[in-house]
């Protein structure tokens, strides 16, 4: 039987559902006999497969950059899973949404820089107008809130995702955690 | 003491004192034409009179709304019938050197053509032809005739019978047999009880009552007296809006000459009866037409809806029995007692009784106030009443029932209007506002403008009124600035469902339903905004900058 | 001697349940171990059926019921778990959760939150409408307290405790429809209430982390509500 092919991606996020992801120490090692892990900021290929059998998105879409990133694997995975608050609500992203881009831009690299502030003009990619869920931009399959979902919560949702249930996650998860 | 035979020798002398006159000039001064200064076209006319010496010969009439607002101010020779059209303070001296003479033809109005000729007027029978500011003329007109007669020889039940012949149903929207709630709050206990009148007309482009208020105060108050004595209530509010000002000055002046006439107050006509009428202005919260909210604003306090049960019948002002009833119901009671109720249910259709005021605005050439039979076709109003659309456009839909209501198509045009049709093809009677729509404008704008009205008059309370109003309003946005997909409308869909399903008022009840009329007979003009459902139907999110 | 109690019999959900005249379906549910989700109602407080997550199907109403107001009488037979009640539900915690700023992973009162909580009972994995992003104030004038409308849902918990059971009015509601905001006097900041009494009913009551004790970090502020059955109930038999 052929490996499940898993990819993971990290749009504007902290990086830790990943750690959440990593969190599940011995039982990856049980998983990867069952999973290609294809493509993930964990691993070093460079390019996103043709098709993924499962992709978990952890970060909420705010910039240019995430939203080409998303709609391209978006295009190239049968199932897209949500991964944690950012992916799910926009969360802690999304608390610059009040605030106009060019005032969090000038906030980031002007007032509080200690050294030669200026403005990015090349590449870090431009903020969207604001931070928002990935359900606003592609269509998701799978949620799973939390901040971070836990390792266990991933486990029991990769491992049913791989064989074939859609995991009901209402008793393991919630926003926030 | 006023008595039966007080108010015929009132009568008298007010038909003698006007006889008196060869000439009388009606100046309507109701809010319509006063907004084109009709006030001053009254003046000059007052002053060309004494001018002239013709005091006692000519007598000039303020009196109140004569329907074809679009025309105003108008001006009309009783004697004769010539009406006049946009008169201006300067027409003065002209129209009455014309007084034994030929009309002046430059500002003839047709007072022979289908919007006269077609309407039958009850609730408005004294509008246009009293002088709002004399209880006299109210009198003359056959005025508190029926609540002496009420009071002399009916009991109270026996009034509440004679409504519930009548057939009349409550005129502010909802329909509800209004005997059947007169009979309610009769039958209630407790030692108070209530009467309000509900003026706090707030659909867009409906005037109806406040026309009624401005022309012909004394009805109101009429109906309300009888009211109180048929539910045995010793106290009136009318609740009416702030923004009406000459109604609530002409209503406090009728208050004011009814309570010297003894036919308010203490005692009246000499029985055991007393009522006494207050009124309580509101701030123009829409919701306030909400009978629970309207009670809540009347006590002093916010002017929130609350669940019913239990309804005002039998908890209502301050906890006790309160009839409510809207401003054209009142209207109508006077004449429902003096003619009977088989009289007035002989009138209309099998389960709409009596006429039903309308003010016609929008893309129509005759806006203004009618009252017409229920059962009257759409088409007759639109097109032989209302004249038809201005600029040689298309009629595309009539939109009744205000933000509750809906939009109405050219097919549905030949149904009768009665409550019951125009709930079958999604819209409702409402208060009376009816708003026609040529083929220039866009149905998906027109339910975003009342859903955007909803959204702004959503008094917050409860969830899905304050939430989802705001929600469909951005949906509609969505659509109309071409961004939205077929996704888009499902959830507008969805989120009309529910906020009709789970709303606390009516407010949010009837928030959907421009939506959801426009959707059913219109739905092409929604689908023809939307972007081809390209990759998975998701649309672009605004770029730098759009925050 | 008491006036003797009626009692009706109903049927909630296929069970037959037993309850007193004049108890409302949501106290006879829970007595029967059958939760109704709720948010605005507190017992111990007047019910205002503002949230609407209590509405139930009663056979031959038209319209849904709030179980939180809706009186209990023979014979009736109510369902409070339908696919449709489930759907309307969520909608309304997701209409909630769009309104402001709910961001749950850094509250006070994550994992004491009875949004939260509801959130996940019923089942709601994402917000399927768009987010508002509102700009609201955060009030910390107050000495002990804080009032952060970004997390409030408009309940009126605390307008109802500061009123019917403090006695001091402090709180009430200004502006309306989705500008709503709770206001204490009038809209003056809470630190320069003359009214508060500085009591913390209100901190107690609502449901989220928009009233919450100063000093307390994220996921430490627990409420504890359950004094105020037993404290209208002393004030009754007083």
């Amino acid at each position: 039987m052929s490996k499940a092919k898993v990819a993971t991606v990290w749009l504007d996020g902290c990086s830790g559902c990943h750690m959440s992801f990593l969190d599940m120490d011995e039982r990856l090692a049980g998983l990867a006999s069952k999973i290609d892990l294809v493509y993930s900021p964990l691993v070093d290929t460079k390019d996103f497969p043709e098709m993924a059998d499962v992709t978990l998105v952890e970060g909420a879409v705010s910039s240019t950059d995430d939203l080409e990133k998303i709609r391209k694997v978006r295009a190239h995975t049968r199932i897209l899973v949500s991964l944690g608050d950012c992916a799910v609500t926009s969360n802690v992203p999304a608390m610059r949404n009040r605030f106009p881009v060019q005032a969090v831009m000038d906030r980031a690299y002007r007032e509080n820089a200690q050294l030669n502030p200026q403005t990015p003009a090349e590449v870090v990619p431009a903020l969207l107008g604001k931070s928002i869920p990935v359900h606003e931009v592609v269509a998701v399959d799978v949620f799973i809130p939390g901040c971070p979902p836990s390792a266990d919560t991933i486990h029991f949702a990769v491992s049913e995702l791989l064989e074939g249930r859609v995991p009901d996650l209402s008793s393991r998860t919630r926003f926030g955690i | 003491m006023t008595q039966l035979e007080d108010l015929q020798r009132i009568a008298s002398e007010e038909t003698e004192r006007r006889q008196g006159c060869r000439h009388r000039l009606c100046v309507c001064i109701a809010a319509g034409c006063v907004s084109s200064h009709s006030d001053q076209v009254q003046a000059s006319l007052t002053n060309e009179v004494k001018r002239r010496g013709l005091e006692g010969q000519v007598e000039v009439r303020p009196v109140g709304c004569m329907g074809l607002c679009s025309a105003g101010p108008l001006v009309q020779e009783e004697t004769s019938g010539v009406l006049y059209q946009h008169v201006r303070q300067e027409d003065a001296a002209e129209i009455l050197d014309s007084l034994d003479a030929k009309p002046v033809e430059r500002l003839r109005c047709d007072s022979g053509q289908p919007f006269f000729r077609r309407q039958q007027k009850i609730v408005l029978e004294n509008s246009g032809v009293i002088n709002p500011h004399r209880i006299e003329d109210y009198i003359a007109a056959g005025g508190y005739e029926a609540l002496v007669q009420a009071l002399t020889s009916m009991k109270p039940m026996e009034v509440v019978e004679e409504v519930i012949r009548s057939g009349l149903r409550g005129r502010g929207g909802g329909g509800y047999p209004t005997g059947l709630k007169w009979s309610t709050v009769a039958k209630a206990g407790g030692d108070k009880k209530y009467v309000v009148c509900n003026a706090d007309e707030g659909d867009p482009g409906a005037f109806m009552d406040r026309a009624v208020l401005e022309s012909d105060p004394h009805r109101v108050l009429e109906g309300m007296a009888i009211a109180g004595y048929a539910t045995g209530a010793d106290m009136g509010y009318v609740y009416i809006r702030a923004e009406y000002p000459l109604a609530i000055a002409h209503l406090r002046t009728a208050i004011r000459q009814a309570k010297k006439m003894d036919l308010l107050g203490n005692s009246i006509c000499g029985t055991r009866f007393n009522f006494d009428v207050e009124l309580r202005l509101g701030a123009g919260a829409f919701v306030c037409g909400e009978e629970t909210a309207l009670i809540a604003s009347i006590e002093g306090g916010r002017g929130q809806p609350r669940p019913r049960p239990p309804y005002p019948a039998q908890s209502g002002l301050w906890g006790k029995s309160t009839l409510i009833n809207n401003v054209e119901t009142f209207a109508n009671i006077a004449p429902i007692i003096r003619r009977g109720g088989d009289w007035f249910a002989s009138i209309g259709t099998a389960k709409s009784k009596g006429t039903k005021v309308f003010a016609l605005a929008g893309k129509i050439r005759n806006t203004g106030l009618i009252e017409v039979p229920m059962g009257v076709t759409l088409r007759e109003i639109v097109f032989d009443i209302g004249g038809g659309i201005p600029g040689g456009h298309r009629f595309k839909a009539v939109q009744t029932g205000g933000p509750s209501g809906g939009c109405i198509p050219e097919q549905h045009l030949d149904m009768p209007v009665d409550y019951d049709s125009l709930r079958e093809i999604g819209s409702i009677m409402g208060s009376g506002g009816m708003i026609v729509i040529d083929e220039t404008s866009s149905m998906v704008d027109v339910a975003k403008y009342f859903m955007e009205f909803c959204m702004s008059e959503s008094c917050g309370k409860c969830i899905p009124c304050r939430v989802g109003t705001h929600h469909m309003h951005g949906l509609l946005e969505k659509i109309l600035e071409g961004h939205a997909s077929a996704a888009d409308v499902a959830q507008l869909e969805a989120l009309c469902d529910m906020v009709m399903h789970t709303s606390l008022c009516g407010l949010g009840i009837t928030a959907p339903n421009p939506v959801l009329s426009t959707l059913r007979h219109f739905r092409g003009e929604y689908e023809g905004l939307l972007q081809p459902a390209g990759g998975n139907g998701h649309a672009s999110p605004s770029p730098a900058g759009g925050a | 001697m008491a006036a003797p109690v009626k009692v009706v019999t109903l049927c909630i959900d296929g069970r037959d349940v037993s309850g007193r005249e004049g108890e409302t379906v949501l106290e006879v549910a829970r007595q029967s171990g059958i939760e109704i989700p709720t948010l605005c109602h507190m017992d111990g407080l007047e019910p205002v059926g503002a949230c609407r997550l209590c509405l139930v199907e009663v056979t031959g109403q038209a319209r849904l019921q709030p179980a939180c107001v809706t009186q209990v009488s023979e014979g009736m037979q109510v369902a409070t778990v339908t696919d449709r009640l489930r759907t309307y539900r969520r909608m309304i915690l997701e209409m909630l959760f769009s309104e402001r700023n709910h961001v749950c992973s850094v509250c006070v009162s994550n994992g004491h939150c009875e949004l939260q909580d509801l959130a996940q009972s019923e089942g709601l994995t994402h917000i399927g409408l768009r987010y508002r992003y509102p700009t609201l104030s955060v009030d910390a004038s107050h000495e002990r307290y804080v009032i952060d409308h970004n997390r409030c849902v408009l309940c009126t918990r605390c307008v109802r405790v500061c009123d019917e059971i403090e006695g001091a009015h402090t709180w009430d509601v200004m502006a309306r429809g989705i500008d709503s905001q709770v206001i204490t006097d009038l809209a003056e900041p809470w630190g320069h209430s003359d009214s508060c009494t500085s009591c913390g009913k209100c901190v107690h009551v609502c449901p989220t982390g928009a009233i919450v004790e100063k000093g307390k970090s994220v996921a430490e502020m627990a409420k504890r509500a359950k004094f105020l059955p037993y404290l209208s109930m002393m004030r009754e038999e007083w």
